[in-house]
Order: structure tokens, then sequence, then C-alpha cells
């Protein structure tokens, strides 16, 4: 393993980011904190909602927003970097095994969801207070379920961005994403689906379903959620299957 | 010595079209196609790119594969520099198998690919600076190097400018600036000076031969006979994925039966009229060639020209048109496919 290779392809990706920070602020914010605006302040200020509802709501944006980082940071560059420029042939010319070079975007794109996730917390936290009731009883295990989230987001781009050309982008959001987020316990528990039984059912091969309630355990335990056990185990075999996928189709891709 | 670059049957069968990395349709385009007759209803057509290629390049020799589009010379390049995984067959860079040792043969080559690939999110310098990177070079040798190069290939004025504005022609400067900021041992260079203005690809040359002085091996891919004949030692004339004739480009020439090649018109072309064609002292090989033309192959040229006309006359049949070409590697590859390398 070429550790020097690995780090400075990390450095070409934080050197990039860097550059494109304003847009990828807004990309990465904006949406979870109007959610978090329109949701937690709004319909909760107006009575629409109850004011438990802004602490049950916060983990899901958090998970929404890691997902979102993780995959967009991981797949919209792949996409493009595959297509007709093969902007990305640098790279895999590096000295370095090419599973390493996906390795390496997949390692930044879970940095990214991190920070996405660790920032919502109090950003959301300025908006929605007062009655913002958070209980982390483990931080470790917080930290934990964090990182296997953005683990499965940056996995989940990993291997959409090898499998998805430059023209069905727009597809990808609207019939993976989309319905993922929806069906993801993302606003609202799981338990809340006990009246539709064969939904509640198959909303769990969604791995946002685990990403949401396993936050919802660790932040929010006063709130009916999925075991962690049952969190940790699903969310490790989803980063699994994500990476491994991911990496066959990046050799698909890479090499002809 | 030990070869710095070898393959042996090397053969590379698409069941798909050929990526973009392979070059624009390279393999698809002239290679064999064979529709294999599967039962299921979405039976691929397999492109047959490479068909068995055997190359030695020894060290510090600059390697020409002359070919036209689709012979097979990029994907010979994509096998060699791991971008391509071959069918069958080996490639070594030096002591190393491209395939199994990758890593290694990675360190030892530099690529630049038919089509610019740069990094379109950084700045000409960061492009070079983070490939010196990737290769281990410490940052004062990373900045250096960079300084030199942007210098050599005249690109220091928009150093610091990202290169999604630049010109075609500063793309193919900077991929190949970068190409050697690692200083490798093998350069390959797929079609290099492919849409380079005429003072750009001097410099191109005068760079490749001052690399190659250093001891350096390069493997340049073309389809120009003058940039093969000018600066290559060694040249494989590649066509179907097949080598048709290797050696240098004076030997090549020399071994074209004849040198001179005379192409004729006729009003009308008879088997009695090629006979005597090729009966004319210093013809060496007569072959028909289209409706009422004929490929002469002689030792001289125009000197035959009226032993052409009268022998036709003879025969009540007009001369209507001639072109006389001097020994070439154009000819040397009409000479084996019957094709111009323009075709």
């Amino acid at each position: 393993m070429n550790w020097k290779a690995f780090l400075a392809l990390l450095a070409r990706d934080a050197h990039v980011a860097r550059r494109n920070l304003g847009p990828l602020v807004l990309q990465t914010f904006l949406q979870p904190l109007l959610f978090v605006f329109i949701f937690g302040r709004v319909m909760v200020g107006s009575g629409y909602l109850p004011a438990a509802y802004k602490s049950l709501l916060l983990p899901g944006i958090m998970a929404m927003s890691m997902v979102f980082t993780g995959v967009w940071a991981v797949a919209m560059p792949l996409i493009s970097e595959f297509q007709f420029t093969r902007e990305i042939e640098d790279r895999l010319l590096a000295p370095i095994d090419i599973s390493w070079v996906a390795v390496e975007k997949v390692v930044a794109g879970l940095i990214q969801a991190m920070v996405a996730g660790l920032v919502v917390i109090p950003l959301a936290w300025i908006i929605l207070r007062p009655g913002l009731e958070l209980h982390v009883a483990n931080p470790l295990l917080f930290v934990c379920v964090t990182f296997l989230v953005a683990g499965f987001s940056a996995c989940g781009g990993l291997a959409l961005g090898c499998s998805v050309d430059q023209q069905h982008i727009g597809l990808m959001f609207s019939m993976v994403m989309t319905p993922m987020i929806f069906f993801g316990c993302t606003y609202y528990p799981w338990s809340a689906l006990s009246h539709f039984f064969i939904l509640q059912k198959v909303v769990l091969i969604n791995p946002l379903v685990y990403a949401s309630e396993g936050l919802r355990a660790t932040l929010v335990p006063q709130f009916p959620h999925l075991s962690l056990l049952l969190v940790v185990v699903a969310l490790t075999v989803f980063d699994c299957l994500f990476l491994i996928v991911g990496l066959r189709q990046f050799h698909k891709k890479a090499v002809s | 010595m030990d070869s710095a670059i070898r393959t042996r049957a090397l053969c590379k069968v698409y069941n798909s079209p050929p990526p973009a990395a392979v070059g624009r349709g390279d393999g698809a385009a002239a290679g064999k196609r064979r529709f294999v007759s599967l039962k299921t209803k979405d039976a691929k057509p397999q492109i047959t790119a490479l068909d068995g290629i055997d190359l030695d390049v020894a060290p510090g020799q600059i390697f020409g594969l002359l070919g036209p589009n689709g012979a097979g010379k990029s994907t010979t390049v994509g096998i060699l520099t791991t971008r391509v995984r071959p069918t069958s067959g080996t490639a070594w860079i030096g002591e190393y198998d491209v395939w199994r040792d990758q890593t290694a043969a990675k360190r030892r080559i530099g690529v630049v690919a038919q089509r610019p690939n740069l990094d379109f999110s950084l700045t000409a310098r960061e492009i070079l600076l983070f490939h010196g990177a990737y290769f281990g070079l410490s940052s004062q040798e990373r900045s250096e190097r960079a300084n030199q190069l942007l210098d050599r290939f005249k690109l220091t004025d928009r150093a610091d400018q990202l290169v999604r504005g630049f010109s075609g022609g500063m793309m193919q400067r900077m991929s190949i600036a970068r190409a050697m900021m690692h200083d490798p041992q093998v350069l390959f260079l797929d079609e290099p000076s492919v849409g380079l203005d005429p003072q750009t690809r001097l410099l191109l040359w005068e760079i490749i031969r001052e690399y190659n002085q250093k001891g350096r091996t390069i493997l340049l891919t073309t389809h120009n006979m003058e940039e093969a004949d000018t600066l290559c030692e060694q040249l494989a004339i590649i066509d179907h994925g097949r080598i048709i004739a290797s050696g240098g480009p004076r030997e090549l020439k020399a071994s074209i039966p004849g040198g001179y090649l005379l192409r004729l018109r006729f009003a009308q072309l008879s088997s009695a009229l090629l006979e005597r064609l090729g009966k004319l002292p210093g013809v060496t090989e007569v072959r028909a060639s289209g409706d009422a033309g004929a490929d002469l192959y002689a030792s001289r040229g125009g000197a035959l020209i009226p032993e052409i006309v009268n022998a036709a006359a003879a025969l009540g049949v007009e001369l209507s048109d001639v072109h006389i070409s001097e020994p070439s590697l154009e000819n040397l590859f009409l000479h084996h496919t019957g094709r111009s390398l323009r075709e």
C-alpha cells in the first residue's frame, strides 16, 4: 500500500473541495436548514405540529444531509471524471492499486458526510431552540453510528457513481434518492409506520431507515426507535455491500 | 540487453465498443467484427482489436507504432499502460508484468493519451504538483520540476489558470509535461502531434528527442509518416491488430520492392497489359488496383513512363493517369495492405 500516493490523492480532493467551498457549503446545508426552519420552526410555532417534533426531526435531517453529502461528494465527480474527458485517468495511473483510488474517493466522501452531519446539529440547534431535547448518553456510540452512516453514504456514492451515466443523473436523484428519503424514516420514526404493516416491513431494505433510526436512538432516545444492535449490524452490512459493489463497478469503468 | 517494453502474443477482443479510454473508437473503427451467433437475442458483436502482437523495444529507443485509425495502436498502448486488460498474451515494462505488477509498472511509465485528460478542477501548475505528489516526489523537487516543465512547454504565463480554458494545443502540451513530471523510464505518447500546429509539433519533436537523449525509452503511435520517419529509430507497422512489418525506417523503406511506386490508370486494363508492364526493365511487381488501375513497384520513377505508354499503346490502351511516389512508409503500408494509411 502506497500511503504517500493515497494521501496525495486525498490532498487533491481536499484542495478541490477548498476551492469550491462556497457552493459546497450552500449545497450541503441550505436544504437541511430550510427543512428544519419550515418543519421545526414554522409548523411547530404555528401549532400544526407538537413541540416534541423538533427533537424527533433533527436526527432524520442529520441522516438526510449526511446521505446527500456523501453520495453527492463521491458520485458526482466520478460520473463526470469517467465521462468523455476521462479526468480520473491521471489518478488511475498513479503508482497505487486502482482499488485504493476508489477507496480514497470513499474516504473523502465519508469525511465530508461526517462534517455535514456534525455541523447540522449546532446549526439546527440555533434555529430550533428552545425546546430541542438532545440526550447523548453514549458519545462513542453516537460517533460510531455517525461513522457508519457516513460510510454507507460514501460507499453508496461509489456504487451509484460508477453505475450511472451522466445523462441519467436526474433519474438517479428522482428514482433512487427521493424515494429513499421519503421512505427513510427521516421525518417520522419507523414505529409511525405501524398502521402500514407491509410498508413498514418493505422500508427495511432502505439503508436510510437504519441511519435515521440509529441517530434517533443515540441523540433522542426518548422517542421510539429500532434496536441499536440491529441498526449497527444493518449499517455495517450496507457499508460492506455498497463498498464491494462500488469497487466492482469502479474496476469495470476503469479498465476496459 | 533486456527490453524496455516487451509483448508476446498480445490479443484483445472487445465484447462491447472500446470505451473512450482507448481513443476514438480505436479498434472499433476498422477492427475485425465478428458477430457471434448466440441463442440469446442480445448477441454482442466481438471486436478483435489485437490479434497477436509481439513487440521488443530496447531501452533508450524511440519506437513508433504506425498504422491507420482503428489498427490497434491505442489498444496496445492501453494494455502496456494498465488501462486495458489483455484477452490473452503478456506485456512487460522492463522486468514487470504489466497486468500482474501494475503498481511497479505504473511507477516506470508516463502516459500521454490520445485525447487530453487533464484534471479540470486544477490549474496547470497544480496538475504537475499533484502528479509529482502521487509519485512521491518531495515538495521541493515537485516545484522545481513543475517550473522547468512549464517553462520548457511555454506554459509559464498560464501556469496558475485552470486548464479548463486552455486551447487544444495547450492541453496537449500540458498532458506531455505531466507525463514527464516524474521522469519515467518509459514514455508513451498516443498520437502526440494530432491537432498541433506545425510550430508546436516541431517543439514537441525537439522535446521528445531531448527526453530520449537522457536515456529514456519512448513509444509513440502515429499515422503520420513524416513523424514516424524523422523521429523513430524503430517502427512497427500495424494493421487490423497485427504487425505487418517492423524495422528501422530506412530498412523498411528499402524493403519495398523497387522502391518507387507508380500508380497508373488506364482506359481499360487487361491481363495482357499487366503482363507486359511486369516485363518492363526495372519493374519488380505489378498489381491490379481498382477497376482499371495498376500499382507498379519499380527501381525507376519517371524514366519508366515512356515505356509504359508504349506498352499500353501496343495493346491499343490509353494511359489516363499516373502518380509517382518515391520510397516511403506510405508505399510500404500500401504494399502490405493494398490500402493507404489515410483511408
